[in-house]
């Protein structure tokens, strides 16, 4: 099993943990109005939980989020992206119509769906990575 | 001699396309001049800088284009990350198996 790394990247990366997690939110939640998106907090968040792979070894990670929970988040991330595409034809119009109220321009609830996609595409890409990762080091590291 | 063949195969490209780029890019900020329709004074991407934030709702223009204009691409995109989740998964499984 992989080991963890020394008490000094320990403690960094538990206290920059938080702020790390919180920048990919940021940017997950924030798609619509600054640079970013779903894909790019994805890959920060998982991003955070790798860091604390590195400095915790598997145990720190999968404490946080373990490999049953990642794939079934992943699932439900495409599941949001798909059923939010098929809210287009429910409601009469076509696939992937922005059906939502539009709101008002430039606050975090506004433009529709593409919040909702977002979010669903932010926790696909970050669980997805996850599961690669636990996947990789179930092998490098001998059994689970 | 094999190394100098293709070091100077490499500079040949390498000029080609730095040459030919100066010669034919366009200006910076400025959009090729494609014609929609009956739209003679204005390019594709001049139309969604301009459209966007109207018929999408939202700030971010390439999130517009990405989510809204091209979202069934974009569920493409996703559709390949979770093939690739997928296959890396499935791989990893049947090695661990047999060793």
């Amino acid at each position: 099993m992989m080991a963890g790394m020394t008490v000094i990247v320990r403690t960094i990366s538990r206290l920059l943990f938080p702020f790390l997690f919180l920048f990919g939110v940021y940017i997950v939640v924030h798609g619509h109005l600054t640079p970013g998106g779903g894909f790019q907090g994805g890959v920060a968040l998982a991003a955070a939980v790798l860091m604390l792979l590195l400095a915790y070894g598997m145990e720190g990670a999968q404490a946080k989020v373990n490999a049953l929970q990642a794939e079934l988040a992943e699932s439900l991330g495409g599941l949001i992206l798909v059923w939010m595409g098929l809210m287009g034809i429910i409601v009469g119009l076509a696939f992937f119509k922005n059906v939502l109220p539009f709101g008002s321009l430039g606050q975090v609830l506004s433009a529709g769906s593409l919040p909702v996609f977002n979010f669903g595409v932010g926790i696909k890409v970050a669980t997805g990575l996850l599961t690669i990762f636990y996947a990789m080091l179930r092998i490098g590291g001998g059994e689970e | 001699m094999n190394r100098i063949v293709a070091l100077g195969m490499v500079l040949i490209v390498g000029a080609l396309l730095v040459f030919t780029v100066n010669e034919y890019l366009l200006p910076f900020g400025t959009f090729p001049e494609r014609r929609i329709g009956s739209f003679e004074n204005e390019s594709i991407g001049q139309r969604i800088l301009r459209d966007a934030p109207e018929t999408t709702g939202s700030a971010n223009v390439v999130t517009s284009i990405v989510w809204d204009y091209r979202g069934y691409d974009t569920l493409g995109e996703a559709t390949i990350l979770f093939t690739a989740v997928c296959g890396v998964a499935m791989l990893f499984r049947v090695t661990r198996r047999r060793s």
